[in-house]
């Protein structure tokens, strides 16, 4: 048998139905609105598992997929900067956000004396 | 102004029922969402990144303060305060609930707005320029046509279903102040030997495949308008691509066919369809135009106004970049910036739409505009009027003087709220325009336009300078186009080079300023004239030379 190629692992996530914000799925079965909550899913076959089982549930989300994660120190957390968008809110809305902007969230964009006082120009 | 009458409102309230009983048979799981989403779409409703948003048209950019104050009610009721005006002359409610939205329909109902294909495969929003029936360099107002073709084309059976997305721009002066060229059909009003008529261009649109509308006929007499462009939509209904969701708009049909090819089958179409027309139109047309007389013009004092311009520096910053001529010398159109300098583009609060009914209501005649520019406009103020308006505006933070200055920056919402996106687009914008706050009368006239995908609904590509977020390998991107141009000059902006990551798009942005200030050749050379006397090699130059090749990626 072929060694099978690594596995990023995954979370499944959502948009709930009736309020359209982001949702992930728990590792028992409850579509929770914290990343850190969600499930992490090691395993392709089990991720498929889960997907499947989320499709079912389409009176209750829209559009569930699969995203990568990786593991962080209280959860899974985001590895594409879409997600982390997704986990935080819109950056442009402080007001906004439903939740501290998640890891791999890009810098925000420097104004010309922002980046001076980095030092990054 | 165009009222509803009972007919609108009956068909209107109904569409609402239907979509009321569509969104509760959703909730309860016996319609699933590949049933469902055709069905909201139709009727303006989005899934966003973090939520449903609602898209609600402004015809032809067109509004009375009290559905200005709608607007305003349905934002605090039902969404968090606040809408967002886009380059369609649309406004976007970011964070409604499902459940809330035929209640936001019913609300706006009452106040003559709806979100009917505002979505879909259908014919859009007809954007119109928004100092129609104000702007003294018109022929004539452009918005009975706009009102016509929004009635003929709401709920045509025959045009439901199109290969894809249908948008229609028009403006009534030869100064092109809709973009029309970008538009699937673009019309501008002339006159031959004294007949009224349009222009009409066709295939143009931004996107993927950005192209610039041909001219399919150079003077179509103004009565012949409704069925020539039936013609062209059954044309382009026929021949349109519906095996490639790329190549279904007709700029693609258009350049696949050539213009000739294309121009034969429209008027090959053309004679059944005004035959069928029958004139019925024109009545219609007469009822509309006698909706859109002017207002009943009051003097303005003229002297008032230069007085106060006269006296406070801050009222003349304001009145040299955010008034334009109206066709009476007493009065002027006033755009009001929804640019503040670190604001988002476009985003006005509830209590800024009340306060802008009340201006329009005080000195205004009771109308406002939106601009695809993401801008407010009051069309009719007495020039007496001034001081007064702009007072009000500034203590709701709406006196902002930039308005075609370098903070005056169109971007689409991007990753912040858009599922397309592929990069951020409004904090670019908010970046860039903090930067060049300081020095932004010093550079003068300046469009820095801004997407975050290839569908460029910011415009990128026919802004002077266009930045373009990308998404290269899981990091942000941000490609800069030089060139474009939005009005009766339409043009599509030249790629520069390599990209830049995000946080070098600033600092590029701000060596392309530099580059024109150093090479114009004097304060009334605009950075557009510039580079068309110039080319691309200096600033291509200002931004990869001089050690800033690491810069780009
Ligand atoms: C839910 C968010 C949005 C989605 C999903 C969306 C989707 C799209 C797509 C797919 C295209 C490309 C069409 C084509 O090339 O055939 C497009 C074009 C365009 N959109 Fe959007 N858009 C959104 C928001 C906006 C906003 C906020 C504005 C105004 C600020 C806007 C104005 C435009 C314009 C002007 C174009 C280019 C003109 C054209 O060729 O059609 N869109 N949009
Ligand atoms: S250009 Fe792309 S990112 Fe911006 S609003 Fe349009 S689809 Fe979304």
């Amino acid at each position: 048998m072929s060694r099978r190629p690594s596995f990023t692992p995954k979370i499944v996530t959502a948009n709930h139905l009736g309020v359209g914000d982001v949702v992930y799925l728990s590792a028992s079965g409850e579509w929770v609105r914290d990343l850190s909550q969600a499930e992490l899913i090691e395993d392709e076959a089990h991720a498929q598992l889960r997907l499947l089982e989320a499709e079912a549930r389409l009176h209750e989300v829209v559009g569930p997929y699969l995203a990568d994660a990786a593991k962080g120190p209280t959860g899974p957390i985001p590895t594409h900067f879409r997600e982390a968008f997704r986990a935080s809110g819109p950056s442009n809305r402080p007001d906004h956000r439903r939740a501290p902007p998640a890891p791999a969230t890009p810098k925000p964009i420097m104004t010309h004396r922002e980046a001076e006082v980095e030092g990054a120009l | 102004m165009y009222q509803y009458n009972d007919f609108d409102r009956a068909f209107l309230a109904e569409r609402t029922a239907q979509f009321r009983a569509q969104v509760a048979r959703r909730l309860d799981g016996s319609l699933t969402e590949e049933e469902f989403r055709p069905l909201r779409l139709m009727n303006g409703v989005y899934l966003q990144l973090h939520a449903y948003m609602f898209r609600v048209a402004i015809p032809y950019g067109t509004l009375r303060s009290e559905q200005m104050r709608g607007l305003a009610y349905v934002a605090e009721k039902w969404d968090r305060g606040y809408g967002h005006f886009t380059t369609r002359q649309n406004i976007q409610f970011n964070w409604p609930k499902l459940v809330d939205i035929p209640d936001m329909m019913d609300h706006l109902e009452t106040v003559g707005i709806h979100a009917i294909q505002t979505s879909g495969n259908t014919i859009r929003n007809v954007t119109a320029d928004h100092f129609a029936g104000a702007a003294a360099d018109e022929i004539a107002d452009p918005r009975p046509i706009a009102e016509l073709l929004r009635q003929w084309s709401t709920d045509h059976g025959e045009f439901q279903f199109l290969p894809r997305k249908f948008k229609i721009g028009i403006t009534g002066s030869p100064n092109d102040r809709a973009v029309t060229r970008s538009h699937d059909i673009g019309l501008r009003m002339v006159e031959r030997d004294g007949e009224p008529g349009f222009e009409v261009m066709v295939g143009g649109g931004l996107g993927r495949t950005p192209l610039i509308g041909k001219t399919i006929r150079d003077f179509l007499p103004k009565a012949d308008l409704l069925p020539y462009i039936e013609a062209i939509l059954a044309a382009y209904n026929a021949a349109g691509r519906r095996d490639n969701k790329f190549k279904a708009r007709l700029k693609i049909t258009v350049l696949e066919n050539g213009l000739e090819a294309f121009r034969d089958a429209v008027e090959a179409e053309f004679p059944a369809r005004r035959a069928a027309f029958s004139g019925a139109d024109q009545q219609v047309l007469a009822a509309i135009e006698a909706q859109f007389a002017p207002p009943e013009f009051r003097g303005g004092d003229a002297a008032a106004y230069e007085a106060a311009r006269a006296a406070d520096p801050v009222f003349r910053a304001w009145a040299d970049t955010n008034l334009t001529a109206h066709r009476r010398a007493d009065h002027a159109i006033v755009t009001v910036s929804l640019k503040a300098h670190g604001a988002t583009p476009g985003d006005c609060s509830a209590t800024q739409m009340r306060a802008l009914a009340d201006l329009a209501d005080a000195h205004g005649y009771g109308e406002l505009r939106i601009s695809h520019e993401q801008n407010v406009v009051i069309p009719h103020v007495p020039r007496d009027a001034l001081p007064a308006l702009h007072a009000v505006l500034k203590e709701h933070g709406l006196a902002t003087a930039n308005i075609g200055l370098a903070s005056d920056i169109i971007a689409c919402p991007g990753m912040d709220y858009c599922t397309l996106a592929t990069a951020r687009s409004i904090p670019v914008a908010q970046a860039i325009a903090l930067t060049l706050e300081e020095r932004e009368a010093e550079v003068g006239p300046l469009k820095i336009k801004i997407s975050g995908c290839i569908n460029a609904c910011g415009h990128h590509h026919v802004g002077h300078i266009g930045i373009l977020g990308l998404d290269r390998a899981g990091v942000e991107n941000y490609q800069i186009t030089l060139g474009g141009d939005h009005t009766e000059r339409a043009a599509i902006g030249e790629r520069t080079g390599p990209g830049f990551p995000a946080d070098r798009i600033v600092p590029a942005v701000e060596r392309l300023i530099d580059a024109y200030l150093e090479l114009r050749e004097g304060a009334d050379e605009p950075f557009i004239d510039t580079y068309r006397r110039l080319g691309m090699a200096p600033f291509k130059a200002a931004l990869y030379d001089q050690g800033n090749v690491s810069d780009a990626a």
